[in-house]
Parts: C-alpha cells; structure tokens; sequence
C-alpha cells in the first residue's frame, strides 16, 4: 500500500508538470483557484475566450482529450496518465469545464456510433476546443424519467424534421454542435422509440433561451426546435435504437474519475479556523468541533474513496462502483455545510454578495447547492443505482414499460 | 499509486474469512451470547494455530513477523464474522503496547504467549464514566504495587495480564501517568463480570489491591504511550466495525431480496432500496477512511493520529448505522433474539465506546488537524 508513482507514471507526470507550467495562464491562477463552487467566472476576462485559448494551446502540442485516438485530437493516453494530467492541472482545469460535457459525452458517443468521415471531421476542432458541444436529453416531461421525452423527429426524404423542447442544456448558448435524443415513433413503448442525432446548433428553428436558475444565475438553457432539418447522415445508430445510444453517452458521464468534487469542507474549515464566536474562537466550540468531524471525515472517505479508484486504473483494472457515492454524498454535503456556516455568522449570514461575510462565499454556495443534488441524476436517482447496479435490488416495477408512448397519461390530476 | 492491500493480504483475507465461516458460524457466537462460555476457547485456538494472533509480532518473539496491514485484513474478517473471542483487547491493545514500550524481558515473556493463544491480555483504562483523560486516572502506583479500581476492562474476567494506566504524579500534566504491567494470576486483583451490551465480549470490574505491577515504558510515559497504542487500536478496531459494517449491510440486502410483502419483494420499494444505498455510502466512506489509517498505521507515517481518528469516527458511524438499519430492513424479525441482527447492533454500539466514545474522536480529530495546518 502506498501512494508513489510508477516509474512510468512519474515520468509522465514530470513531463506533464513542466509543459503546464511553462505554459498555463498563470495570471488567473488565484481566481481559478477560489472558483470551486460549481461557477468559474473571471473578473477582468472573457472566460469563454481564456478557456478555447487555453484548450487550444495544449491540444496543439497534444494535451488534449489525453484519453481519445490521436487521429481524433487526443493522446492515446492511458486512464491513470488522464488522473496524473488532471492533478496537475489543479487550478486551470476550471477552463475545461465548458468543454465537460462535449469531451465527456458528445465525443466519446460520436467515436461509437458516427460515420468516420464525420469523426475525423468533427472530433479534432472539438477536442482543441474550438467547436464546443452540448447534449440535448433533458425535456419538461423527461428529467428522471429521460425516455418520457417528446421532441419529434419525422422523416422526410433524406431528411428529419424536428419539434420540440429540450431543457437544462449546459452552454448551449455557446455550443456549435450538439447531440439530440428525440423520438421517431410514439406508436411504441417509450424506450423504443428513441432515436440520437448530431445537429449545427446554428440550423434554422433552433432558439436558445436561458433559463434564470433559483440562485439568480444562469449556466443552463432551454432550447426549442421549430421544423429543424437534419440529414439523415448525422444520425447516431439505428432508426428506434436512441435509448441504447443514450447509454453510451450517460456511461460515460460517470467515468469522470478521479475529478475532484466539491463538499464545501475546505472552506468551512478555513472559516472555522478564524471566526470568533461570543465566546471565543469557532474551532475551540464543542459544538461546531463536532459538526466539523462529521464532515471531515466525509470529505476525506470521499478522497479516499477516489485514490482507490485510481489505483485500480493504475494497475489496468476497471476501478469498482465505490466512486457512485462521490456526487450523492458531495450534494447534500455542501448544502448542509453552507446552511451551518451561514448560522455561525447569526443574523448577518442574511447578507450575501459583496456586503456579506467573505463576499457572500457560503450564501452562494447555499443557493446554487439544491441544483448539485438534481444536475446530473438526482440524489433519489443516485440511490436507485446504488441500491439497483452495486446491491443488485430489484428495479423498479415499471407500469409503462410495455404500453405505447402515446398511451402513456400525461397528467397527474384532472 | 497502489492504495489498496496487495494480492498476498487479499488471499490472507480470504483464507482468514474461510476459516472464520467454518469456525465461527452464528451458531457458535450464540453460546457465548447465551452465557455458555466466556468466550469461543476453540476458536481462540484455531486463530493461534492459524498464525492470525501473532501476525503482526515480530518472529524472534514468536509471531509471524508480517505486518500490520496483515493484521488490518484479518480484523476485518474477525469483524465480519463477530467472533466472539478477545482479540482486540489482546492483540490491538495489550501487544501494541508491549510492542511499543515493553523491555526485552516483557516482550519475550507475554509476545510468544499471545501468538500461542496462551495469554489474554487487556488494557485497564477506564475508571468509570468518562473518556480517555490523564485527569481521569485516579488508581495509584506505589513501591511496586497498584491501589484502585478499573471498570470497564474489556475481556477483563478471562485476561491473564493488564497493561494498566496509573498515577505516579500530581501535577496535572500528562506525565502524572506510567504504565504497568500486571499478572492478574498473582493475586492482588479482585475480577467482578459486568453485564454488558455486548455479551460476546465481556466486561469486568478490576479492583487492584496491593497488586504487584512492573513498569512498562519510562516513568511518566505511559500518557504518551497509550495515546500510541489508541491510534493503532482506532484503525485496527476500524477493519473489524467496516468487516461488521458489511456484513450487516449484507444481511439487509439478502432478506430485502428474500422478503415478500405487498406481492413483491420488499428491495423493490425505494424506501428499502434507498435505506439499503445509504448504508453501502456509510461503509464505503468507512473502508476508505480506514485504508488511509492502514496506510499511515503500517508506514508509522507522521499522518497517523489524524488518520486514526478519521478512520474511528467513520467506521464508527458506519458500523451503527449499518447495524440499526439492517434490523430495521428485517422488521419484526429483526427484533427477535432468533434472528442475528442484534448481534451486530450490540456490537456496533459496544465497539462504538471502547476505545473511547464518538465525542473524544470527534474533538481529537479537530485537534490533530489544527496542529496538522498549524504545522
């Protein structure tokens, strides 16, 4: 047991250590670092500008997508010298975050299932960043529940025709492309309607609106279609097999291993560390010691947690469902964390933004904590894998899984 | 990075949970539950014949000469299967002190004998309420013999020696307190049984009247000494709550699967199902906490004391809660002396104490990682 390098590993991290260093944007370096909350934001710069630069620059002497074929702008690199780049990328992988979802999902989804003209033509731009990607699954009448969605897709000559509304679109204000999940026939049960298509999210009929979040904020979008055409070449899998795909994509959300998450510990610990109370220091408080053990010891099992996962990368296994815990525990964690740090401060944790306590630090963290436990599969959804793919208990008795999609009720009351 | 036991130690832990399914099956935890025995004196055997009591003592003292990391692993199965025989109380407690403080003379008379199954040994700190303090420890030592009372000792009616905490000072510092060691074969120790959560491991009350006792360590060490061995108890006690843990987590999700109720089985309900998720975080966050301890514990790393108590608090809680919500999952049966759930509730909520309670490990750990930053 130990946590040293292989030789090869040390290597590698020695040369990734020294490009990044001599090459990084260092002059945000402090901001990136204090951005840990779900939001990067810089003050004096376009985000959006530093991060395709940043991207851009390591893709062009082959540092990104370290996981992807060369032919398709990655490394070839294995999964443990992907955990060795992303510890040493510490602070300045916050630029990637707009590209998460495009690297994560979009890629790996067209390397399954589209046409290698299309592969060698899209994955490479996408890698560098210069084209960026969002995934179009969410609807109104689909969250959980993903295929209950109803953005139509009908054929028409070479052709599809699509109408509908997805929601919850990380960046799709920003994205060039994204993929779409729609359904083709809603004469059959719901799972088997499914088809996946990639699309130019500048095609006529496609209309972007931000959705204004409860936290006041807006990262995510909704996104209508109206009679949008999309050739039939661009479809991902067989016509009705969109489900299967979906898989694919989602499977591959999960494999982000070794990311750090964000529990708000750190930033309470600190806080506690220096804050008096009436009677004296917070950190000497029997109560506040014990609410700080409490969720020391979760941020650390979830640390520790993720260094066990790696190590079976290290060692070419396939890391085991331990790290399934990681966003489930993290969610409610810094939702709880920001709720306490805000009562030590009494009735002056009321004010938040700039006029607050550390600049609105935990007041921020407490509104943007209740989207953590639904993005990305809800904290109920997290359970039900648990509980279904580790513990092998039954899955839910699905009362509309053999009735056609159109049969299915649409309304809860009246 | 290789932050997990090797292929060796996995097949240690298969071998040693092979052997404890054969030799320790519920049934026999139940003839000491039952008050048959003081403890399974067969098994105890077995694990000496195995090499398990020793394996972690040096070999020019009779044991294996493996590791601790060896002996995290067997603990875990020991946990698992709720042997009830005192291998904490011995091999955690009374051999980590003997190992860390004890002369050569010590070690050559008690270490071989542990590793034979020959001697039980425990650790006398306790004197009534309260958590491991210097202020606490009021029984004295004087001119080679121990006035005073220890309660609760554990495995203290069938221990033959007590590595024992006593006042040699008044000043109020840590170095009022020595260690000693005593024979409680040799007269000088009254042994009262204390009826206990837990019956598969026992209780005592140890009254020390002009005991003979040997010093074991430097005067005015001992404070310093146990808190030593404590760690290493905390993440050795942390495998055998993560082995427990798992198995109680396990229980519940067999009869979620085995139970009808409604027409169905009773895992499919989300409110069983999720239950059921709840626990498997608590002990998966439990077996990394207690890996990072194994880790720090075999490397005699600078980390230990705050990865011991880390890997305490978290096995701990995991135990518990495992435990609770396995009878819970089980319903009525659950609640019945038939069924083995409660065995490892007592157990969970017996360990959840010995070392000292959740309070003490809540506040030590806030204080090893203020030292840690300060650092």
């Amino acid at each position: 047991m130990n946590f040293d390098d292989t030789p090869q590993e040390a290597e590698f991290r020695t040369t990734a250590r020294a490009w990044i260093n001599a090459n990084a944007p260092k002059q945000y370096e402090e901001e990136l670092r204090k951005s840990s909350l779900g939001r990067t934001v810089l003050k004096n710069a376009d985000i959006l500008q530093v991060a395709k630069a940043w991207q851009k620059k390591k893709a062009d002497a082959g540092w990104a997508c370290l996981h992807w074929p060369k032919e398709y702008g990655g490394r070839g690199a294995s999964p443990i010298e992907r955990v060795i780049w992303s510890q040493e990328e510490g602070p300045f992988g916050q630029l990637s975050r707009m590209f998460i979802i495009g690297h994560g999902m979009c890629g790996p989804t067209m390397m399954a299932f589209a046409r290698e003209e299309h592969k060698r033509t899209y994955l490479p731009p996408l890698a560098s960043g210069e084209k960026v990607w969002c995934q179009l699954f969410s609807e109104p009448a689909g969250g959980s529940d993903v295929a209950g969605l109803r953005t139509r897709a009908e054929k028409d000559g070479d052709e599809w025709v699509v109408n509908g509304q997805k929601i919850w679109t990380s960046g799709a204000h920003y994205s060039d492309y994204g993929i779409l999940l729609t359904r083709t026939d809603p004469t059959v049960p719901k799972h088997k309607g499914l088809t996946m298509f990639f699309l130019d999210m500048k095609s006529p009929g496609v209309e972007v609106r931000p959705i204004k979040q409860a936290s006041g904020a807006s990262d995510f979008n909704e996104v209508y279609f109206t009679n949008v055409r999309i050739p039939d070449h661009q479809r991902l899998g067989e016509v009705g097999d969109g489900w299967n795909v979906s898989l694919t994509t989602l499977m591959n959300e999960r494999s982000a291993i070794g990311a750090a998450v964000s529990t708000g510990f750190p930033e309470l610990f600190e806080y506690c560390s220096s804050l008096m109370l009436d009677d004296g220091p917070a950190i000497d408080d029997r109560a506040v010691r014990s609410k700080l053990a409490n969720w020391a010891v979760k941020a650390s099992g979830l640390k520790y947690t993720s260094m066990r996962a790696i190590s079976a990368l290290s060692k070419g296994e396939r890391p085991g469902p331990e790290n399934s815990i990681g966003k489930l525990v993290a969610g409610s964690m810094i939702q709880d964390v920001a709720t306490y740090a805000l009562d030590l401060q009494g009735a002056s944790g009321v004010v938040s933004g700039e006029d607050g306590e550390l600049a609105g630090r935990f007041q921020a963290m407490l509104l943007r904590a209740p989207g953590t436990r639904v993005e990305g599969g809800t904290d109920e959804i997290m359970r039900n894998i648990i509980a279904e793919r580790v513990l092998g208990l039954p899955g839910d008795i699905r009362v509309d899984k053999d009735v056609p999609f159109n049969k299915i009720p649409t309304k809860g009351r009246g | 990075m290789n932050f997990d036991f090797s292929d060796d130690q996995k097949q240690l832990r298969d071998q040693a949970r092979k052997f404890l399914s054969e030799k320790c099956p519920p049934k026999a935890v139940r003839v000491v539950l039952d008050g048959k025995a003081p403890y399974d004196k067969e098994l105890w055997k077995g694990l000496a014949e195995m090499g398990f009591l020793g394996v972690a003592i040096p070999e020019e003292f009779g044991g294996a000469g493996a590791g601790h990391l060896e002996l995290c692993v067997i603990a875990e199965e020991m946990g698992r299967a709720n042997a009830p025989v005192p291998f904490s109380s011995t091999v955690y407690l009374a051999a980590e002190a003997l190992l860390i403080a004890g002369s050569d003379a010590q070690k050559k008379k008690w270490l071989p004998a542990i590793a034979a199954g020959e001697a039980i040994g425990t650790l006398a700190l306790f004197e009534g309420k309260g958590n491991p303090s210097p202020k606490n420890v009021k029984l004295t030592a004087a001119n080679g013999v121990l006035n005073g009372v220890k309660k609760p000792v554990a495995d203290g009616a069938i221990a033959d020696f007590a590595v024992v905490a006593a006042r040699t000072g008044s000043s109020g510092r840590e170095s009022d307190i020595s260690l000693f060691l005593v024979d409680l074969k040799a007269g000088g120790v009254e042994v009262k049984s204390l009826t206990n959560l837990d019956p598969t491991r026992g209780q005592a009350e140890l009254t020390f009247k002009d005991a003979k006792a040997e010093p074991l360590g430097a005067a005015g060490e001992g404070w310093s000494i146990l808190t030593q061995v404590l760690d290493r108890a905390a993440v050795l006690c942390a495998f055998e709550q993560v082995g427990g843990a798992d198995r109680a987590l396990e229980m519940g999700r067999d009869y979620a699967l085995d139970r009808i109720a409604f027409g169905r089985q009773i895992g499919s309900f989300q409110a069983v199902k999720h239950m059921l998720a709840d626990m498997y975080v608590s002990a998966t966050l439990a077996r990394s906490n207690s890996y990072y301890g194994a880790w720090a514990l075999s490397t005699n790393a600078a980390e230990l004391p705050e990865a011991a108590a880390a890997a305490r608090i978290s096995a701990t809680q995991a135990f518990q809660h495992c435990a609770k919500n396995n009878i819970q999952v089980h319903g009525g049966m659950g609640f019945t002396w038939e069924f083995d759930c409660h065995m490892y509730y007592r157990r969970a909520n017996a360990m959840a104490l010995g070392l000292g309670s959740l309070s003490y490990w809540e506040d030590q750990l806030i204080d090893r990682m203020r030292k840690k930053n300060a650092a």
